[in-house]
């Protein structure tokens, strides 16, 4: 049977109690219940906080990175203290604070083929607050493997998505979603950016879904996919089916057991951004630097960032041409001249440079890391965001 | 005329445009009246055999397009479709 409630828990969670839907008998189920929480980052932090608060019996976390300057804009479960800190420990740390009262188990380490079956076992749900496509596609398949509901969310600057996938009771991720974008296609938040209390809201979302599961109450958002734009402020849903042919939960499943996922995708398991091409393709910023010291006029610099990124920093003498018009504008380069082309970190321009090669151009490098790395290596009047 | 909805990552394709309306009286109609008003997202919505790639999804009102009839389904005047990409922000 369910655990019974100390007084203190009676009066911690005494609104709860208050609530028919809840009452004595829920918030003794929260108690028992147990929820792994994958990625401790925008979504994963209000995710944690709520379950946490609302008296989930065991949270576990798992994240490999550590708590950097940039996480702070939307990662409230981190504070400015906790600074280069492993993010399972600064959110434990949070998570007690908010209710010690609670297990908390963290996992410091990447979610992989390897560890996520003997990770994910032990709990009743599992939260996707991931922020790549392969660990997305590997939470799906460890839940549905496993016969566990997978809170699903997902943002892009003012655009979250959330669903609840059960295969058990109606689709999985890979029904909606069979195969991933090619790498590059779709920009991660750390290239195309995100509105801080975006993920405040959808992984506030993703936590009530979590609670209503676990308590049994309402109507989840199975079989559904819900829309939010901030923006707008709209939210719209759309209807999702289970597709018969999917390979992983449908009647003849191809995927019986996890497979290399960032094999799958094409790309690595973390939305770091990778900043070179290889194959000799890149130049580092002090390369760069000697370079257009030595005969610079002979060089074209090609910026691709959007236009608004230019009041943060810009290179002098670099010409604008957003990715996204790159394929229109190509025409406005000549395969004759050196081309370097830059965007913040080198992800966008890696892209820039496979379209310039694939149009037969030669005489052309990506800057490594970016005018990020320049301004690391060469001018640090400039600022890295 | 049709409307297409145009989500967040795809407006750089579309000069920042968040609905389109664009003729057409199917589906695959209107996808090919869009990407020829903007060429940059043919490699975004469409493969190499003209078929909707498998990580972009298209609803008519609340359907799937793949659980109506594909590219083929027919399309009134004031229909909205919505583009669903795949985003994995976290």
């Amino acid at each position: 049977m369910y655990p019974n409630l100390s007084h203190s828990e009676i009066l911690r969670y005494s609104r709860h109690l208050l609530i028919p839907e809840v009452g004595l008998e829920g918030q003794r189920k929260l108690k028992a219940a147990s929820v792994l929480v994958i990625g401790t980052g925008g979504l994963g932090s209000p995710v944690a906080m709520y379950l946490a608060a609302a008296g989930v019996g065991r949270i576990g976390l798992v994240d490999y990175d550590v708590v950097d300057f940039s996480n702070l804009q939307r990662q409230v479960i981190h504070g400015t203290s906790a600074l280069g800190t492993q993010k399972v420990e600064s959110a434990r740390q949070r998570v007690l604070d908010i209710n010690p009262d609670i297990t908390v188990d963290v996992y410091n380490e990447p979610f992989t083929s390897e560890n996520a079956m003997r990770i994910a076992e032990d709990y009743d749900i599992l939260v996707d607050g991931t922020d790549n496509f392969p660990t997305r596609y590997l939470v799906n398949d460890v839940s549905v493997l496993l016969g566990k509901a997978n809170v699903y969310g997902s943002i892009f600057r003012f655009e979250g998505q959330v669903s609840v996938f059960d295969a058990r009771r109606g689709p999985c991720y890979r029904c909606l979603f069979p195969e991933p974008p090619p790498p590059g296609l779709v920009p991660s938040c750390a290239e195309g950016g995100v509105l801080g209390v975006l993920p405040g809201t959808v992984g506030t979302l993703q936590a009530t879904e979590a609670l209503k599961l676990l308590l049994g109450i309402g109507e989840p958002l199975i079989g559904r996919l819900m829309l939010y734009n901030a923006l707008d402020m709209s939210f719209e849903y759309v209807k999702l089916r289970k597709n018969p042919k999917c390979k992983v939960c449908g009647s003849e499943p191809e995927v019986t057991e996890l497979i290399d996922y960032e094999a799958f995708c094409g790309v690595p398991g973390h939305d770091h951004e990778e900043g070179e091409v290889g194959g000799g393709w890149d130049i580092t910023a002090s390369e760069l630097a000697e370079r257009l010291h030595k005969d610079g006029k002979h060089i074209r610099l090609i910026d691709v960032r959007e236009p608004h990124e230019l009041q943060i920093s810009r290179l002098e003498g670099a010409s604008l041409i957003p990715l996204g018009q790159f394929a229109a504008r190509m025409s406005e380069l000549d395969s004759a001249d050196e081309i370097v082309l830059f965007c913040k970190s080198g992800t966008r321009s890696a892209r820039a440079l496979e379209l310039l090669a694939s149009a037969g151009f030669r005489k052309m490098k990506n800057l490594k890391g970016g005018i990020n790395a320049w301004a690391r290596e060469v001018d640090p009047s400039l600022p890295i965001y | 005329m049709p409307t297409i909805r145009v989500p967040t990552p795809l407006r750089t394709y579309t000069e920042g445009e968040k609905e389109v309306q664009v003729h057409g009286k199917n589906v695959g109609e209107v996808i090919e009246n869009f990407i020829e008003r903007y060429p940059e997202l043919r490699p975004h919505l469409l493969n190499g055999d003209g078929e909707l790639r498998a990580f972009v999804n298209l609803f008519l009102n609340e359907e799937n397009v793949r659980d109506l009839g594909g590219l083929e389904t027919v399309l009134q005047e004031d229909d909205r479709l919505m583009l669903v990409p795949s985003v994995a922000g976290g």
